[in-house]
């Protein structure tokens, strides 16, 4: 049997090997469960203890305890396949319609299981809203993007209610005066950035608690996304924000905290000046120097 | 290998690739050619050989409605009214028109009109009978033996069935004016007929439109909801694999064999009458299905997910997102493939033969569960007919069919334009 397929062998030694490709012959049970840092809070916005996730077989989330605090900014960074925006996708539920995907672990917003089967989703996807990598406006006007999550969630029962959300999200993602005269035009005829504030507008629109924020600035120039950047700090005045992101200067600049992810671990996370200027894995400090990653 | 050589090479390779793409250019070229030629020579030929289906010969006679020559003595009286000679004063007409002819000449004369002539004749009278004893002007059908001799006299592919005499009576009568051809409307406002003059396609048509109803309102609405659970609900098992699967090989099965579904089926089991409408709609539908749903589930699949993503992170819910978002952008493509498949159904004879709809049926239908037939088939039994005024029937129907289904596909066009336009 065993000489009869080589190459499905060489597969299953390549899985079983020792990854970190940093060296520093650390391997994954010195990673495991182990962060260092400050990863807990006081009474937290979420509370995430033993998060494991599965895709089929295979473990992309190994055990990571996490608390985020009320209405600060989180920035998630980490090399590509770290599984910073799968654990960010659990925390709304997004991975549900992936079928082969299963979520171990507690996870609680204000206290309440996420994950409870009773729970539901819509409701929690109301609370945590989202932004995606690449700017997804539907193809309807300007003014339907930012309306339809008040719409379905049934937030306005007056034509006028729902005007003054929309002018409030416009205004919110700092849209409004670029848009205020053609709202009735297509939402997907705007340019990148003015898409992804659109989106961000559609978020808040529900005013949801969290926002989540998965590479946002990845599809966008360096002046959108600096617009971007400014918007993040305006809403963590009212929103805990999560971000996702592959710049660390981006991570240096809008978040309180960084958490680093390499391989499925959480490695450290820390208060974002104290990660950037003195990280206390060897890990963190090869990736924030630009070893790897 | 310095610079300038590796240009030269560059150059070289340059040239044999323009040639390349010039070749393959007049490939693409010469393919549509022969398409577009193909596509041309079969309209031409349709439409030469059909165009004369389009056009009746009639002879308008001035009728002499005298209860004499009819052997009427009392009109009131049926029995005396059916027995009436009606083909009597026709043929007083004719000697008038012909005054060479003579009482010798009756049956001669008799066969230059349509077997219908006298029944005209007849209903006439019976609606009016002040008319008696005047004279009226009346248009009729001629034979479609004299039909052909007008039409195609120069073709050697029909043969004149008319003597030599009277040919001559014809073309003096044509010369007169008292022959003519015109616009065929009766064509239009007929059912089938053994009698070629007076076949028509409105019943075919109507039959067509009743079937093509019942299909539409079945397998659009089953088809798309089919798709709609298949891509979004249905969980991805082996189950759902083998329907897949079974969806794919139904489109390939030839359609006789779901006539012979229909037969066992609607027919024997449920106990549907036969020729009708309905059950037709009902095969087809079996016969569609399998195609609209094949290109639903493309259209929905082709939906980006990032929209599907969004409108599921502000916390649509499944029902949500597919009724807002999935539906309204998969539309024009569902729209395009049913319109295809109805386009298909609309030319399908096959199954419809085993039905039953092949039954020669004079009435127009007036309902779903009417007797009725269906364009391809009608023009399959015109075809199939020994009388050559059937063969430009034939053809005549064909361009009707044709009609309709570049009709169709036109709006299938439009309506995908439309839909996309949008944004």
């Amino acid at each position: 049997m065993n000489t009869m397929n080589p190459v499905i062998d060489q597969d299953a030694k390549v899985e079983k090997a020792p990854e970190p490709p940093a060296g520093n012959g650390i391997n994954d049970a010195d990673l495991e469960g182990r962060t260092v840092g400050r990863p807990f809070a006081d009474a937290p916005k979420f509370s995430l203890r033993d998060v494991e996730v599965f895709y089929g077989e295979t473990r992309a989330i190994k055990r990571i305890s996490l608390d985020i605090a009320r209405n600060e900014v989180i920035a998630f960074i980490g090399p590509s396949g770290c599984g910073k925006s799968t654990f960010l996708r659990c925390l709304n539920r997004m991975n549900d319609s992936i079928d082969i995907c299963r979520v171990k672990g507690q996870l609680q917003l204000d206290g309440h299981d996420i994950y409870d089967p009773k729970r539901d989703v819509v409701e929690l996807r109301a609370r945590v809203g989202m932004v995606f990598q690449k700017p997804n406006p539907f193809p309807k006007s300007i003014y339907d993007n930012v309306a339809y999550g008040p719409r379905i969630h049934g937030l306005a029962n007056r034509k006028s209610d729902l005007d003054d959300i929309v002018e409030r999200s416009l205004r919110g993602a700092g849209l409004w005066n670029e848009v205020k005269d053609r709202l009735d035009t297509p939402g997907t005829g705007l340019s990148g950035g003015q898409q992804q504030r659109l989106c961000i507008a559609r978020a808040i629109a529900v005013s949801p608690e969290v926002v989540l924020m998965d590479e946002p600035c990845s599809a966008l120039d360096p002046i959108a996304t600096a617009r971007i950047e400014e918007l993040i700090a305006e809403l963590s005045e009212s929103y805990t924000i999560i971000i996702v992101t592959h710049s660390m200067q981006q991570a240096a600049r809008v978040s309180d905290r960084t958490a680093y992810f390499h391989l499925g671990h959480l490695v450290e996370v820390n208060e974002t000046n104290k990660v950037f200027t003195t990280p206390q894995h060897p890990l963190t400090e090869s990736y924030i120097t630009g070893r790897f990653g | 290998m310095n610079n300038q050589q590796q240009a030269e090479l560059v150059r070289q390779s340059l040239k044999r690739r323009y040639r390349k793409e010039r070749r393959f250019r007049l490939y693409g070229i010469l393919a549509i050619a022969i398409a577009l030629a193909a596509l041309v020579t079969l309209f031409a030929d349709i439409i030469g050989k059909g165009y004369t289906g389009f056009i009746k010969t009639t002879i308008t006679l001035e009728v002499p409605l005298d209860p004499q020559t009819m052997y009427l003595e009392d009109a009131t009286d049926k029995d005396a009214f059916n027995m009436a000679d009606f083909k009597a004063p026709l043929l007083t007409a004719l000697h008038n028109v012909l005054p060479e002819t003579g009482k010798g000449d009756n049956r001669d004369l008799g066969h230059l009109l349509s077997s219908y002539a006298a029944n005209k004749v007849r209903d006439t009278l019976e609606a009016d009978l002040s008319l008696l004893g005047t004279t009226q002007t009346m248009s009729f059908l001629v034979s479609d033996d004299v039909s052909v001799y007008v039409k195609h006299a120069d073709d050697p592919n029909y043969s004149i069935q008319l003597s030599e005499k009277q040919q001559r009576w014809v073309d003096r009568l044509q010369e007169r004016g008292i022959i003519q051809n015109s616009f065929n409307d009766v064509f239009f406002e007929n059912g089938d007929s053994r009698d070629p003059g007076h076949a028509g396609v409105l019943g075919a048509i109507v039959g067509s439109l009743l079937t093509m109803v019942v299909t539409l309102l079945l397998s659009f609405p089953i088809g798309v909801a089919a798709a709609i659970y298949l891509e979004e609900f249905a969980p991805q098992n082996r189950l759902t694999d083998f329907i897949e699967v079974n969806i794919n090989n139904l489109a390939a099965v030839p359609s006789i064999i779901f006539g012979l579904l229909g037969l066992a089926v609607f027919i024997n089991l449920f106990g549907l009458p036969r020729s009708v409408p309905l059950v037709g709609g009902l095969v087809l539908t079996l016969m569609t299905l399998p195609t609209i749903i094949i290109s639903s589930r493309a259209a929905i699949k082709s939906v980006p997910p990032s929209i599907r993503e969004a409108a599921e992170g502000i916390g649509a819910s499944r029902m949500q997102v597919v009724l807002h978002h999935v539906l309204p952008l998969a539309l024009p493509g569902m729209l395009t493939g049913s319109i295809i498949g109805m386009a298909q159904a609309l030319g399908e004879t096959a199954p419809l033969l085993l039905i039953g709809m092949v039954a020669f049926i004079v009435d127009v239908p007036s309902g779903f569960v009417d007797s009725a037939t269906v364009l391809p088939v009608q023009i399959f039994l015109w075809a199939g007919s020994p009388e050559l005024a059937f063969i430009e029937r034939a053809s005549a129907a064909i361009m009707v069919l044709l009609t309709f289904l570049i009709a169709m596909n036109a709006l299938a066009i439009w309506l995908r334009r439309r839909l996309e336009r949008r944004w």
